[in-house]
């Protein structure tokens, strides 16, 4: 069994981490009755006896001691931090897997990756090198961030520059928060770009989330409950927006029930890797799978179902609803439509009472509508994995390789075209050491060569098929 | 036997229920026989009386070969030794250069001990039969470095990789470079593939088996089933004289006369819900006239056989382009009878020269093994193990989307970085094509 070191960066990045720990660990605790640390377990905690300190050595077996997150906690603003670490996970993290700061990066990308990624480089790898000790076999480290301001963006993907050099074979999971267009924040268009360069050029596989798309999913959850119609029989721990041991959504703060969409991500994506099934699916798989050029590693996501029902009857008919839903608009966590636009790769984790068949089913029931390049007409990667989340008998979890990301891609060019163009605000970051004009048009070219990329491959879409001509053997 | 990457020991499941099961409507020393050689084959005795596997199991993560491992204790009839599998971690992520120039070298010696010290528990060693899936990395890349380190260090024995072809759609991405990269290399350090089609064992259960919610473990079933009816004692030599002693030998020497040919595809009939057995009665006739049309016609089943396949005209020399579409010609056959009145079986259709290739004898191209002692609880059952054009179009296809995909140098990234470089692949495509144009012409 392996390993992963989640590295949550800066205010958004740790209120995510916050709820992904939240729920990986109600979500142990529902599969693991006997309180046995298992490989399940060791996957994302270190088990330490307390009682020795918090320099105890690791137990790898017996009974649950005292579970330590594997991770690394990264803000330059003290507050969110010091929030966690006096709410109910205080005991999952220790001081020595975090690194704050009091002024924060003023959003400004150069400041998160420029001044504090040289001041805190030692910092930041030496706690590394720790985590990674700890691990008998790290496959990855996920990052979670946001993408438009200055801490998450700019150490964020500092940070991710860092594990590329320093642990080369160790994969690289980013899940980016993307500004909407209203972002409150002027400068996010520049801080997403310069961002956007790195995601490129250094992870293995980039998850991207727009909070517009966690906020309609959460209003549709509401709608579902408040309507009367079905309120009631909604298990409430099923809430794909729900916290642990929260029953109800108004004590929480407002972007608690976004963030556990994201954390019910990371929580799926790897159960496989965590519990058993009959079709495994791990990590590394996923992006050898749906990565077919190196650059072209931004995948979409979609998690079904939203919540379960209380009565538990007409088992079939609810699971293709399930993969249906999986490819409509509404439940993507960006504002895409996979549906419309080409495929390079698709893959379906499924987690629960789903047999091979099913998935067979269910695939052949929905290739037709779906348009797949040329050259990958039967992309599809499956996994099944028999322990489901919490509140549900089963779960999907689909990712895209799909050029429906093109237009957010666009999007984000835009507003960066329309300030770039004024030179506006431009001036806080040249200003920053090391940051030269060179820096931005390097990233908007990097964007634009992507954004081309994605072109290239849209303009196959549609038409005739002519299949290369095979190798002639003399006979 | 050795059991590479996910794939399950297969075999052993259904050997057991077999030689456990009523006593194949024969008589008891009869029966006794089979159990005792069956041990034999497959198994080692230990001081605390459980049987034990002779098997080696190698993945590259640990979850499946825990599970195999407890599964078997659990039966409480045999099991694995607790030294013979060898684990790491971090699987190969689906990549065939991982598993064959990463980890293949790395692990070569360990791996080859666990299969010495296991060579070295036989009185006899009658071969290697390799079992592994050709769509991952582990199975496919690890198990065609290992095939080819077992063909080194026993250059006289028998080896034999028994291939799970994926399902078409939807197993994984990279199935299709990952199969071409297997098979290629196998046919140059293998004996013989005996291959296994997932959507047709799949098709089975949910035709014939009339099973509703399909598992792997379902589908397994039926493999272990298959191959049971095949590497069950048999009588191989005429005139029942015990069991073979060669199994493997007794199987390969007449079924791949040419190395150019080495693709086997099994067929088994009759297959039925355990239910269903005791309201079934089959007759040998009966049974024998579906097996051939099922070879003649490339059927996978005894449902929706197409009796209008014919062969052509006995005695003209058809070019093969004149051949009648859809008519399956043989290189070699060989049919396995178990169960009652077996000895009354009149296998002469099989002999018919139109269904083989001009350049062997009849007598030569077809074999038959009759073992009066049944199989499984089937009264009479009937397997054919055939070298023929059974395999022809799927590897096609499989070809051809590899192709495809190659073309537009799609995933190569993901295998140059692990040293398995263009022209490797063009080498493989090159030798794929020539097997797909040998079959071809028949």
């Amino acid at each position: 069994m392996t390993q992963s070191v989640v590295v949550q960066v800066g205010q958004c990045g740790n209120q995510v981490g916050c709820r992904f720990w939240d729920l990986a660990l109600r979500e142990h605790a529902a599969a693991n009755k006997k309180g046995i640390y298992d490989e399940a377990l060791s996957s994302f905690f270190r088990n330490i006896d307390t009682r020795s300190g918090d320099n105890g050595p690791d137990i790898y077996k017996g009974k649950i001691r005292s579970l330590k997150a594997r991770a690394l906690l990264i803000d330059m603003e003290e507050g969110v931090v010091n929030e966690i670490l006096q709410g109910p996970l205080r005991d999952v993290f220790d001081s020595k897997q975090l690194i704050t700061d009091v002024s924060g990066s003023g959003n400004n990308w150069a400041v998160g990756h420029k001044i504090y990624g040289c001041q805190y480089q030692e910092n930041i790898v030496e706690k590394l090198r720790k985590t990674a000790e700890h691990c008998d076999c790290l496959q990855c480290f996920f990052i979670i961030h946001s993408m438009g301001g200055g801490t998450g963006s700019g150490l964020g993907t500092f940070v991710l520059n860092l594990l590329e050099e320093e642990f080369p074979e160790v994969y690289r999971f980013v899940t980016s928060v993307y500004p909407s267009g209203e972002d409150d924040v002027i400068t996010s268009p520049y801080n997403s770009v310069l961002a956007m360069k790195e995601l490129t050029e250094h992870a293995d596989c980039v998850l991207p989330i727009e909070n517009e798309s966690l906020l309609e999913i959460v209003n549709k959850i509401h709608q579902m409950i408040n309507s009367g119609k079905l309120g009631s029989t909604v298990k409430q721990n099923s809430l794909v927006t729900s916290s642990a041991g929260c029953a109800k959504t108004l004590s929480e703060k407002p972007f608690d029930a976004m963030n556990n969409i994201v954390a019910n991500l990371l929580l799926n994506l790897t159960s496989s890797a965590r519990f058993e099934g009959s079709l495994n699916m791990d990590l590394n798989e996923i992006s050898m799978n749906l990565v077919p050029f190196p650059r072209l590693h931004y995948l979409v996501s979609s998690l079904t179902p939203l919540y379960t029902l209380a009565d538990v009857n007409v088992p079939s008919r609810r699971l293709d609803q399930m993969f249906s839903d999986a490819f409509s608009r509404d439940h993507q966590l960006i504002q895409a439509d996979p549906k419309h636009s080409l495929y390079l790769a698709c893959a379906l984790l499924v987690r629960g009472n789903v047999q091979v068949s099913d998935l067979r089913r269910n695939i052949e029931r929905l290739k037709p509508s779906l348009h797949f390049v040329s050259w990958n007409q039967e992309g599809w990667k499956t996994g099944l994995c028999s322990v489901p989340p919490v509140g549900h008998s089963h779960s999907l979890l689909a990712l895209a390789n799909n050029t429906c990301v093109k237009p957010t891609f666009i999007e984000l060019k835009d507003r960066f075209m329309k300030l770039y163009k004024k030179k506006a605000h431009l001036h806080h970051y040249l200003q920053i050491d090391g940051m030269e004009q060179n820096c931005f048009s390097e990233a908007i070219s990097s964007l634009s060569d992507l954004i081309e990329e994605y072109n290239e491959l849209d303009a196959t879409k549609g038409g005739p098929r002519v299949d290369p001509s095979r190798l002639k053997i003399a006979v | 036997m050795r059991n590479a990457g996910r794939s399950k020991a297969r075999p052993q499941p259904a050997g057991m229920s077999d030689i456990r099961g009523t006593h194949g409507l024969c008589s008891q020393k009869e029966n006794e026989s089979y159990q005792d050689s069956c041990k034999e084959r497959f198994f080692c005795e230990e001081e605390s009386g459980a049987p034990v596997a002779r098997a080696v199991l190698v993945d590259m993560e640990p979850k499946v070969i825990s599970q195999t491992l407890s599964m078997a204790a659990r039966s409480g009839h045999w099991k694995y030794s607790s030294h013979s599998h060898f684990c790491q971690k971090q699987g190969s992520g689906n990549n065939w250069a991982n598993g064959y120039s990463v980890h293949g070298p790395r692990h070569k010696e360990a791996i080859m001990n666990l299969v010495q010290k296991e060579a070295e528990k036989c009185d006899r060693l009658g071969g290697f039969f390799t079992i592994m899936s050709m769509a991952g990395g582990t199975g496919s890349g690890l198990g065609a470095f290992v095939t080819q380190c077992l063909r080194d260090a026993f250059p006289t024995s028998f080896v034999l990789n028994h291939v799970i072809w994926p399902y078409p759609t939807g197993e994984v991405i990279v199935q299709n470079y990952n199969s071409v990269l297997t098979l290629s290399h196998l046919y140059h350090s293998s004996d013989a593939l005996l291959v296994h089609e997932n959507d047709v064992i799949h098709k089975i259960c949910a035709q014939l088996m009339n099973i509703k919610q399909i598992s792997f473990r379902d589908v397994n079933q039926v493999i272990a089933h298959q191959l049971g009816s095949v590497f069950q004692p048999a009588h191989t030599a005429g005139g029942g004289s015990g069991y073979s002693r060669n199994p493997l030998g007794d199987l390969l020497e007449p079924l791949v006369p040419h190395p150019e040919f080495r693709m086997l595809g099994l067929r088994n009939i009759p297959q039925m819900p355990e239910s269903s057995l005791a309201y079934s009665t089959f007759s040998w006739p009966g049974l024998l006239k579906h097996l051939r049309q099922i070879l003649i016609a490339n059927a996978h089943m005894e449902e929706g056989i197409d009796w209008q396949v014919r062969p052509p005209h006995p005695g003209s020399s058809i070019p093969s382009t004149n051949k009648p579409l859809h008519f399956n010609t043989s290189i070699a056959n060989l049919v396995i009878l178990r169960g009652k009145d077996v000895h009354s079986a009149d296998l002469g259709s099989f002999q018919d020269p139109s269904l083989y290739t001009s350049w062997l004898n009849p007598q030569d191209a077809f074999n038959a093994w009759k073992t009066p002692r049944a199989f499984n609880k089937y009264e009479k059952s009937a397997s054919l193990v055939s070298n023929s054009q059974f395999l022809l179009k799927p590897l096609d296809s499989i070809v051809g989307k590899a192709w495809n995909m190659f073309a537009s140098k799609a995933y190569l990234h993901q295998y140059t970085k692990f040293g398995i470089q263009e022209e490797d692949f063009l080498d493989c495509f090159t030798t794929l094509e020539q097997v797909i144009s040998s079959y071809t012409n028949l």
